[in-house]
């Protein structure tokens, strides 16, 4: 029986009552991760475990239940150890066949920036830029993106650390209500204004049309996106 | 958040057209074609399908790309959404497909979304998409057609058992424009018309198009006869951004003076497969564009029409799409 017929297809129960010990017998480093094992936290885990600059495993936030375990290398298949481009810098990591790229970004490389809202293309709170152009990343598998330039809200900061034109704009037109939403559409003005750097009203709405704000401040992050290409 | 993790599957990158075709003979049923993700990625985080290998199409340049041809243009089959509605040639002799493309989805998803996935894109019926186990899905009933059933974006022509209908868009844009679909399999290359890809549930209740598992689809050629015809798209959805159609008309028009030479009126939404009002097109041809003409076409489009419990707006909606499309209105 190989890998892959040993997780099934079932419902999500099928997968989840897969021993941990398989899991750890594979990396058994990572099975300190679990917080229902240990007292580490996931979060202080990942933060410890992006802080050494070491690569990313795999299993860290997952839970060792409910992976599937797959041996590193597939006969034909992907590698799981990649590298990706993000913000400017190459990072090494382990990432799952079917692993979204938001759930690499906010969960293995520390970049919560990027937010998941809807996880199904519905919503443009996860937007980030690939090669300058705004994807949903919670719906781009992260093996598509070895070797292309990936952006998040994180990277846009000047090298002091100023806030990029968009967020000054967003600022000053107080255009986040709750703020949820917020690097979402911060990241979808940021790709217009590189491609169009004076749009219309009307252009920009269209371009920031993929990205819902549930607390409605549409007017406000369009009067911010306007201010931002005046002000550039 | 747990249920949004994708079952474990081997994914495969191929490089070219020929490595992708061998792993869709090789997997058979077992495989998944993977473009740009906006259909696939809800099917395997929802665990409605379990493939065991995905075959992730991105890699293959050949796929991808619009090129003139001696007698029109063909466009690969992973080009995005997004070059469809903003490439130069398809703006200026087929206009009506880029027209279409501008109203998929949202930017985000056009920039991903490719034009061959678009129009292999399996219903959206959503007793289906949650997953139960209804004729499509290989069960014995149909959640959708039941009484007290939502139905409110269903079909009002063809239903046979199942009564899902052709979500996309561009469909409807390519049924007009008589374009051609190029596939491949590990055996060779078959050219199908577009009118003939779309898979109606009385043939085939499983499946969409007429695609078998280790076909691919290359390439969508769009002949010159029916370049820069007059062309009318119009979509009418819920909300202008994400809402797949509640009915979408596509429509071309080609003038000798101020008649009608010849002309295709293709609904998206009514049925399983992207709908021609042949016998609108057959009213039109020859007379000019009236208002007269257009209310007859309207009428005639929808003839026939068997709506369910709650999708009768359907019927006028249809009906003035039509009318709206002939009078160029
Ligand atoms: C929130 C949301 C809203 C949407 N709204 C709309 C809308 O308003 N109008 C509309 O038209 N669409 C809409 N869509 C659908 C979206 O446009 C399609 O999912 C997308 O175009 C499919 O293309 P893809 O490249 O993402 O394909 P995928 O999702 O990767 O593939 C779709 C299907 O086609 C098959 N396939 C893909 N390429 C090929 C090929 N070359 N040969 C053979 N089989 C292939 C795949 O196996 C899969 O079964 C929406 C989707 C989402 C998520
Ligand atoms: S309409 Fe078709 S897809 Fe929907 S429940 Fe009925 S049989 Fe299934
Ligand atoms: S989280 Fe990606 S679009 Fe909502
Ligand atoms: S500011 Fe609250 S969702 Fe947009």
């Amino acid at each position: 029986m190989s890998d892959s017929d040993l997780s099934g297809f079932g419902p999500a129960g099928t997968t989840r009552g897969l021993p941990t010990a398989m899991a750890a017998a594979q990396a058994p480093e990572i099975i300190l991760a679990d917080a229902r094992s240990t007292s580490w936290s996931r979060r202080d885990f990942i933060k410890g475990i992006v802080a050494s600059g070491a690569t990313v495993a795999g299993l860290s936030y997952f839970g060792a239940g409910c992976t599937t375990p797959l041996p590193a290398q597939t006969a034909g298949g992907v590698e799981r150890l990649i590298s990706l481009d993000v913000n400017g810098q190459t990072r090494r990591v382990d990432v799952l066949p079917g692993e979204t790229l938001a759930m690499t970004l906010r969960y293995k490389l520390g970049l919560t920036g990027t937010k998941l809202g809807c996880d199904r293309a519905e919503c443009g709170a996860c937007t980030v830029l690939i090669g300058g152009v705004t994807h949903y990343s919670c719906s781009t598998l992260t093996h598509r993106v070895r070797g292309r330039e990936i952006t998040t809200v994180e990277g846009l900061a000047g090298p002091n650390g100023e806030l990029h034109p968009v967020q000054q704009a967003f600022v000053a037109e107080l255009s986040p209500q709750c703020g949820f939403c917020t690097p979402g559409q911060v990241m979808a003005a940021v790709a217009l204004l590189d491609r169009n750097p004076n749009p219309t009203r009307e252009e920009a709405r269209v371009a920031m049309s993929g990205n819902l704000c549930r607390c409605g401040a549409y007017h406000n992050y369009l009067d911010g996106v306007m201010r931002a290409a005046r002000e550039a | 958040m747990m249920k949004d993790m994708m079952a474990g599957f081997e994914l495969f990158q191929p490089a070219d057209v020929e490595t992708a075709l061998d792993l869709l003979d090789r997997y058979g049923d077992r495989g998944w074609r993977l473009a740009g993700g906006y259909d696939s990625l809800d099917w395997l985080k929802n665990r409605g399908k379990g493939p065991t290998a995905v075959i992730d199409l991105e890699g293959i340049d050949e796929l991808r790309g619009i090129r003139e041809t001696s007698d029109g243009i063909e466009i690969g089959a992973l080009t995005t959404l997004t070059e469809v509605e903003t490439n130069g040639l398809i703006q200026e002799r087929f206009s009506l497909l880029a027209d279409a493309a501008r109203h998929v989805a949202s930017p985000q998803i056009r920039n991903a979304g490719t034009l061959g996935g678009n129009l292999c894109q399996d219903t959206r019926c959503w007793y289906y998409r949650y997953g139960v186990k209804c004729y499509r899905a290989g069960g014995n009933t149909c959640y959708a057609a039941a009484p007290e059933a939502m139905n409110r974006e269903h079909a009002v022509f063809g239903a046979s058992r199942c009564v899902a209908v052709t979500p996309s868009d561009c469909a409807p844009a390519v049924v007009a424009l008589d374009a051609q679909m190029v596939v491949r399999n590990r055996r060779g290359q078959r050219v199908i018309n577009a009118a003939d890809f779309f898979m109606e549930p009385s043939v085939d209740i499983r499946r969409m198009t007429v695609l078998e598992p280790e076909d691919l689809l290359v390439a969508i050629r769009l002949p010159n006869a029916w370049a820069n015809a007059s062309f009318y798209f119009e979509k009418v959805a819920d909300r202008n951004v994400w809402d797949f159609p509640l009915v979408n008309v596509a429509a071309a028009f080609r003038m000798d003076g101020s008649t009608v030479a010849d002309a295709r009126i293709v609904c998206g939404a009514v049925q399983c497969i992207p709908r021609r009002a042949r016998s609108a097109e057959r009213l039109v041809r020859g007379q000019t564009r009236s208002d007269q003409v257009a209310t007859s076409a309207g009428a005639a489009a929808v003839q026939g029409a068997e709506p369910l419990a709650f999708n009768q707006f359907k019927v006028p909606l249809m009906q003035n799409l039509v009318k709206r499309a002939v009078q160029g209105a």
